[in-house]
């Protein structure tokens, strides 16, 4: 390897950094690790190559991200593959168990989550973990300030819903498999009539 | 019991834990091949330099 001196600040170097960042967008994009992995390359080689439309000084995290995102969305556009497999990786980082002192069970949170719309996803994680503005939100995704604050919102709403409609549930199916090593051999089912 | 703000507690413990799912994948080792990557997209250019 050669150590070129001649080369002060190439923006490419700073990618690197940017590395951990862009798994964690695109494993929330593809819910699916190897998925975002193959994603950050084809972000990273695309990066690397157009480094000249990156104006230097600007947000190279922002920058980024939109290569990814718009990486995502085009070749999902050519595989044509509305419903993705979810290879529960999403919740396969974790490995928590579902808590019962009346916090979001974690796994819950996530089953809600990747039933989210992409769209809906990308602006909840950009302004709800990345530290993103709307602003810096609004831009990496090509689109108004306001509808991502709509998106975000509804996001918000519908992930609610699913955890209301869950968090019954999910209580019953904890005691239900407390019950079900108890009563383990009993018959379950024929009291339905 | 602390039930009853249950839905305002709600948006706070979405944004902790879509921050915690986060925070899992940024705090893991990045696989080498992205290491590898970056390498060879150096020495590719350094060729094209010459």
């Amino acid at each position: 390897m050669i150590n070129n001196d001649s080369t002060p600040a190439d923006p490419r170097d700073e990618i690197v950094t940017h590395l951990p960042a862009m798994r964690a967008f695109a494993l929330s994009l593809t819910r699916n690790r190897s998925q975002a992995d193959d994603l950050v390359q084809d972000a990273v080689v695309k990066a690397w190559k157009n480094i000249g439309s990156f104006q230097a000084g600007t947000n190279m995290r922002a920058w980024l991200f939109t290569i990814l995102r718009n990486t995502f969305y085009s070749d999902r556009r050519k595989q044509k593959r509305e419903v993705q497999d979810t290879d529960g990786a999403f919740a396969a980082t974790l490995s928590e168990k579902p808590q019962h002192d009346g916090r979001l069970a974690m796994a819950d949170f996530e089953t809600a989550f990747v039933q989210l719309k992409a769209e809906q996803r990308e602006a909840l994680v950009l302004v709800g973990a990345s530290g993103f503005s709307y602003e810096e939100a609004a831009e990496t995704c090509g689109v108004a300030v306001g509808t991502i604050k709509s998106r975000v919102n509804r996001a918000r709403k519908h992930l609610i819903e699913l955890m209301d409609l869950r968090e019954d549930e999910a209580l019953e199916l904890t005691d239900q498999e407390t019950m079900a090593v108890v009563t383990a051999g009993l018959p379950v089912r024929g009291n339905a009539a | 019991m602390t039930q009853d703000n249950s839905k305002t507690s709600l948006d706070e413990q979405i944004e902790e834990n879509l921050r915690k799912v986060y925070q899992r994948t940024l705090e893991e080792k990045v696989p080498d091949r992205f290491q590898i990557l970056l390498e060879k997209l150096k020495e590719q250019d350094e060729q094209h330099d010459k």
